[in-house]
């Protein structure tokens, strides 16, 4: 029975996710087919763009450090049962805490100094944003879905009023701020350690999106919180019986939540950008979904995913240099696909993997 | 006065115009969700079938195959929409939100890799789009002080599918109210349950609550890119799938409301446009921010119950199985 | 009126009905008939597949083998619409209303007269008013169905059936959610049903509503149909009997209970449900320590109900709940903490976590103590060392605490439970059902646990719809009917006496009885 067990689960965490990117690559390889060119190129740049030399895996490895750090917030939320598309506004909300830290410390301290405080802001902005649809679900069950899509919009509303009326630099026509002095800068891999990533701008916030995954492990599987989060959302009413307060749960994992997508703001601001600039998260709060959904909630398989996506990211910037006529947004494509086959039709392809599975097994489990 | 009255007039006719998207995309989640399916995808389908409808305008020189085309792929986004979520239960948001990327991306792929515009079709010549209607004696009434500017300028001129978004909410109102289709779409919504037990399927009647939100948005669709413009430009649909499903809570999922709301939402739309046109000096990129977001939080104050109480289908978002 | 009902055809026949889920079988070679212009009742406990056979009638489930036949002929019935085409109308437990609808919505919901609906409306009103003459079944159509007093809403239920022409209908648990004198209109309906020559299926645990409404009887018991007899043969006691069964007896080695002083009190406890039906009506009793206290009664008077306030999972009305002397708050958590151990009733829905291995589930509601870690972390060595104590003391196989949950049988989850619940010293023990699904070899393990822990002086709350696991294992008994404690008896206390006071019939009516 053991050995069954085992081969459900590795059917679960390992043959499932690799079939949906499978078939969400083949349905992409035949658009491409579709549009006249030729898959197998445009795999060949995918790879090589992506993980072909150091700058490539540079890039990869800075998009999937955001990615990391949004698909963790997700996955925290959906422990709890909670569905979630608020992480690109709190991201957005969090960059606002971030910036204002930067601004007001960067001339006067090294970056390590700025580090703590910016992240803090972050995380705290972030959160925030966050409690307002959690504060909602848990008392008044407004439909978090619903309230975290609008407090996306939100967010990018309140963002231009800021960045226009409030914080833009003097004179610039742009809606951004002022470039961050070098206290507000954190360092590229390439000036702190013996790795050549040429222009990429993968930083040390790689090292706190793996500390965040590490934080999540533990959280989720090696608290008494963690164990009251999956504990409601495995069975609610059995929860409540055991003491376990829905309320609480629902606000503290989305702080939580929106705490750590607050945090990509560090890596993008501080570790690219330099400035708060308009619409920075650029849709990473929903590749967080994506991301989340992969790696079916656990960190290492968040990670797995995050590297994915940014294989996808950087890899379909390559193409749509070399291929004129495929453009970034097949990134996009694949993204919804495997959504829709890792999402809402999970079920359609484990039903079939299991029955297939138990074809070559001779004994049912005992029940 | 005159000039007051023609600056309400323009106000008021942008609203209608910018309001179509929303009434038919508003009226499509109307059927899918009174159906018991969320329908986060309606940016998704709305979008795709505005692509849809410019490449097969400006293929056929025919705004109607255009249309057709658009009405064509939303229905097959629907049905991926209902082999997710109803035929295997799975997950309606998260069907829903793939659709929108699935759109986001496919729509630049397809006009990259057809047209090599960077993501846009080619402009439609003016037989190509949907011609504007002129209502009868629009010149013998534009004389006539206050009523004939109105008529001329309000309400007659423009595009036939602006008549159609109007025209669908009494014919939604009507279908959902006096058809025998419309009680049972209602009734399973609530409680597929009394559907199932009073003999009738509960997968077909979902499927269908879909196809009629795919025509509906595949209007909207057509109505962006070949009417209201002439051409599809990436991303298109701006958030306004989205704005719809703000509109139809906020008209809490009954079809005259949407209207309304829909209408409500189009005037702080053209608002927020005229507001950045003229400048009024201190405060006005404020006004405009708070005009932009206004639907939603409106929206969010509503859901929480602040303000009368959204109460949404209550068989809303989970799949019926017979499991007791 | 008996030769009548021999004489007359079997407007209905089921033969050879079996029916399972997975391993558990809920109709076992079932042969029913039932006479036209008769009412039909059947009668079986929680569980005793009654439900499950009139879901296959209604084309809700399908049967496994068997055959049904209407007016003599064999029919198909793959779903709710066959059913309805052969005339059969169901008027389901918990109803099957659009609630926001209009009563003449929900009534022609499913039998429109072509596309349109002012057409339907005009001929629904016109043939429900003659319905509503002809049955006594008056109800505003216009009403919205959910402002309906739920009596109103059956009666819609039933004007649904009539209205697609049923000559067979069947009503499931009718009465439950009734006051007495809406119960009396609903027989006066049924009567005037039948004899208009309509078949009705009444299904039911309440006896009184057999003995007054029935002509026929068929008694379900675990699946099978034992027995079916017209109604003036049978009495209330023999009834009881067929339900209930001449068990094994179980033996249970205690001895005396040397109570002590009370530790659980419970005064003037009000209890409504989610529908705001009020299922416990001013309870008070009290437990001592070093006893037993047991509350029979026929499943659905309120037990239910009353050990989910007593466990603080809703809060009651009114009423106090005290533990040596001091009251205690309505929430789960700090019951827990105050020495309230709670076993409850359906262990799959609020009892355990299944998806969990057994390892989390053993400390569920009790991992904030720290004994489990004073830090924020949950020390997986002590889980695993309280799961692993619990397998060896309560033989739970397969002796594994990383296993899922699910994967256990009944005994073995429940197992996992009461050792949960047992081991962490409380002062009072709630059980629900300790023994619901549990093969016989667990059953013996649980019972003996009970009895030992009631040895060690703790008080013990036992509710269970078993007579012989009350009777086995009680020192005090508490009978509870209509949400009500409507009599106490000792263990002792002849079956009969006992099924009197279950089937509600106190001493002061059994005259007119």
């Amino acid at each position: 029975m053991a050995s069954f067990l085992n081969i459900r689960r590795i059917v679960d965490f390992a043959v499932l996710p690799l079939m949906n990117v499978a078939v969400a690559l083949l349905i992409s390889g035949l658009v491409v087919l579709f549009v006249g060119q030729n898959p197998l190129e445009a795999v060949g740049y995918l790879i090589s763009g992506s993980l072909g030399s150091g700058e490539g895996i540079g890039f990869t490895l800075y998009f999937a450090t955001s990615f990391l750090f949004t698909g963790l917030a997700v996955a925290v939320a959906s422990h709890a049962g909670l569905f979630t598309i608020g992480a690109e506004g709190q991201a957005y909300l969090g960059g606002l805490g971030i910036a204002l830290v930067c601004l007001s410390l960067d001339r006067f301290v090294p970056w390590y100094v700025t580090l703590v405080p910016a992240a803090a802001a972050g995380m705290l902005f972030g959160a925030a944003w966050a409690f307002i649809p959690a504060y909602l679900q848990a008392k008044r069950g407004s439909h978090l879905v619903i309230t975290t899509i609008m407090f996306n919009f939100i967010a990018s509303s309140i963002m231009i009023y800021v960045l226009v009326n409030l914080i833009k630099e003097p004179g610039s026509m742009a809606p951004q701020t002022r470039l961050f002095d070098k206290g507000g800068l954190v360092p590229k891999l390439g000036e702190i350690l013996p790795v050549n990533i040429g222009t990429a701008p993968l930083n040390v916030s790689l090292f706190l999106a793996i500390a965040a995954a590490v934080f999540v492990w533990v959280l989720i599987w090696k608290t008494k919180l963690g164990f009251e989060i999956r504990s409601t959302g495995a069975n609610p009413a059995a929860a409540r019986n055991a003491g376990i307060s829905y309320v609480k749960i629902t606000i503290v994992c989305m702080l939580i939540s929106g705490a750590l997508a607050g945090l990509a703001g560090v890596n993008i601001l501080m570790g690219d950008l330099g400035k708060l600039q308009l619409d920075f998260p650029a849709g990473i709060g929903l590749v967080g979904v994506a991301v989340a959904l992969m790696g079916r909630g656990h960190p290492v398989g968040i990670a797995i995913a995050s590297v994915l996506f940014g294989v996808l990211y950087q890899g379909g910037a390559e193409i749509s240099f070399w291929m004129p006529n495929i453009t970034r947004e097949l990134i996009m494509l694949i993204q919804g696909l495997v959504i829709l086959f890792a999402g809402a039709l999970s079920l359609m392809f484990r039903k079939s993997v299991y029955s297939l599975v138990d074809l070559f097994r001779v004994s049912k489990p005992e029940v | 006065m005159q000039e007051f009255l023609s600056t309400v007039i323009l106000l008021l006719s942008s609203t209608l115009r910018l309001s179509v998207p929303l009434i038919l995309c508003g009226l499509a989640g109307l059927f899918s969700e009174r159906s018991g399916l969320w329908d986060i995808g309606l940016e998704g389908k709305m979008l795709f079938a505005a692509f849809a409808a410019a490449a097969a305008a400006y293929q056929f020189d025919s705004a109607w195959v255009g249309l057709f085309f658009a009405i064509l792929v939303a229905v097959l986004l629907s049905l991926i929409h209902g082999f997710a979520s109803v035929t295997h239960q799975g997950n309606q948001i998260i069907s829903g939100v793939a659709i929108n990327f699935i759109s986001s991306g496919l729509t630049v792929l397809l006009a990259v890799g057809w047209f090599a515009m960077g993501g846009r079709t080619p402009q439609l010549q003016p037989e190509a789009r949907f011609p504007t209607v002129v209502l009868p004696f629009v010149e013998e009434m534009r004389s006539v002080p206050v009523i004939g500017p109105i008529y001329a300028d309000l309400i007659s001129g423009y595009n036939i599918l602006l008549y159609v978004a109007f025209a669908a909410v009494p014919i939604t109102w009507w279908v959902f109210q006096q058809t025998r289709f419309g009680l049972r779409l209602r009734a399973v919504g609530e409680n597929p349950a009394a559907v199932d037990t009073a003999g009738i399927s509960v997968d077909w009647l979902r499927y269908r609550a879909l196809l009629c939100g795919a025509v509906l948005c595949g209007i909207a669709g057509a109505y962006l890119s070949v009417a209201q413009s002439a051409g599809f430009v990436r991303e298109m649909s701006a958030g306004k799938g989205y704005m719809a499903l703000a509109a139809l809570i906020f008209a809490k999922w009954r079809p005259v409301p949407v209207l309304f709301a829909c209408l409500l939402f189009g005037f702080l739309e053209a608002l927020s446009i005229r507001f950045q046109a003229f400048d009024f000096g201190l405060g006005a990129a404020l006004s405009t921010q708070i005009v932009q977001s206004l639907p939603y939080l409106l929206t969010v104050v509503l859901l929480a119950g602040f303000m009368g109480r959204a109460i949404p289908p209550k068989a809303g978002g989970i799949p019926y199985t017979k499991d007791r | 009126m008996q030769a009548e009902i021999s004489s007359a055809k079997n407007v209905l026949e089921l033969t050879g009905i079996n029916k399972s889920f997975g391993s558990v079988v809920a109709n076992k070679d079932v042969n029913l008939a039932v006479k036209a212009g008769s009412i039909h009742g059947i009668v079986g406990e929680n569980g005793a597949g009654k439900s499950t056979l009139m879901s296959i009638l209604y084309g809700f489930y399908q049967a496994d083998t068997g055959a049904i036949r209407v007016d003599g002929r064999e029919v198909g019935i793959p779903d709710s619409r066959a059913a309805i085409a052969h005339g059969i109308g169901m008027v389901h437990q918990h109803f099957k209303l659009v609630e926001n609808f209009t009563v003449l919505e929900n009534i022609i919901l499913g039998a429109e007269e072509g596309a349109f609906l002012p057409s339907s409306r005009r001929k629904a009103r016109l043939e429900l008013q003659r319905l509503a003459k002809e049955y006594e079944l008056q109800v505003d159509l216009e009403a919205i169905t959910e402002n309906l007093p739920v009596g109103v809403q059956q009666r819609v239920e039933i004007l649904k059936a009539l209205y697609r022409q049923a000559r067979i209908l069947i009503l499931d648990e009718p009465t439950g959610v009734l006051t007495p004198s809406e119960a009396d209109h609903l027989f006066r309906i049924l009567r005037r049903l039948r004899d208009e020559g309509k078949s009705v299926i009444l299904i039911t645990h309440k006896l009184r509503e057999i003995m007054d409404a029935t002509d026929t009887v068929s008694v379900m018991r675990r699946g099978e149909l034992i027995a079916t007899a017209p109604t003036s043969s049978m009495t209330k006691e023999s009834l009881a009997e067929l339900m209930v069964g001449r068990r094994v007896l179980l033996r249970v080695d205690k001895s005396p209970s040397k109570p002590g002083e009370v530790v659980f009190d419970i005064r003037g406890l009000n209890v409504r449900d989610q529908r705001g039906v009020r299922m416990v009506k001013d309870v008070s009793f009290s437990v001592r320590a070093g006893e037993i206290v047991g509350i029979a009664g026929v499943a659905g008077n309120g037990q239910t109900e009353l050990l989910e306030a007593l466990a603080g999972n809703c809060v009651p009305e009114s009423g106090t709940v005290l533990l040596n002397d001091a009251e205690i708050a309505a929430d789960p958590f700090k019951r827990r903490e105050a020495g309230v151990a709670h076993v409850p009733e359906d262990r799959h829905a609020i009892g355990l976590i299944l998806s969990f291995p057994l390892r989390e589930n053993a400390s569920l509601g009790y991992h904030r103590r720290p004994e489990f870690g004073t830090s924020p972390m949950l020390k997986r060595s002590k889980l695993q060392q309280y799961a692993q104590a619990y397998i060896s003391d309560y033989d739970i196989r397969p002796p594994n605490a990383d296993l899922r949950t699910s994967l256990f049988s009944g005994g073995n989850q429940q197992k996992i439970v009461l050792a949960r619940e047992i081991e962490h010293d409380p002062a009072v023990l709630l059980v629900g059902q300790p023994t619901r699904g549990v093969d016989i070899g667990a059953i013996e393990f649980i019972h003996r646990r009970l009895i030992e822990l009631r040895d060690q002086n703790k008080a013990i709350l036992l509710v269970s719809v078993e007579l012989d696991e009350i009777r086995a294992l009680s020192d005090r008994i508490l009978v509870m009917f209509d949400g009500a404690i409507v009599g106490e008896a000792s263990p002792d206390a002849s079956e009969r006496e006992l099924g009197l006071l279950m089937a509600g019939i106190a001493e002061q009516d059994q005259g007119r009885g």
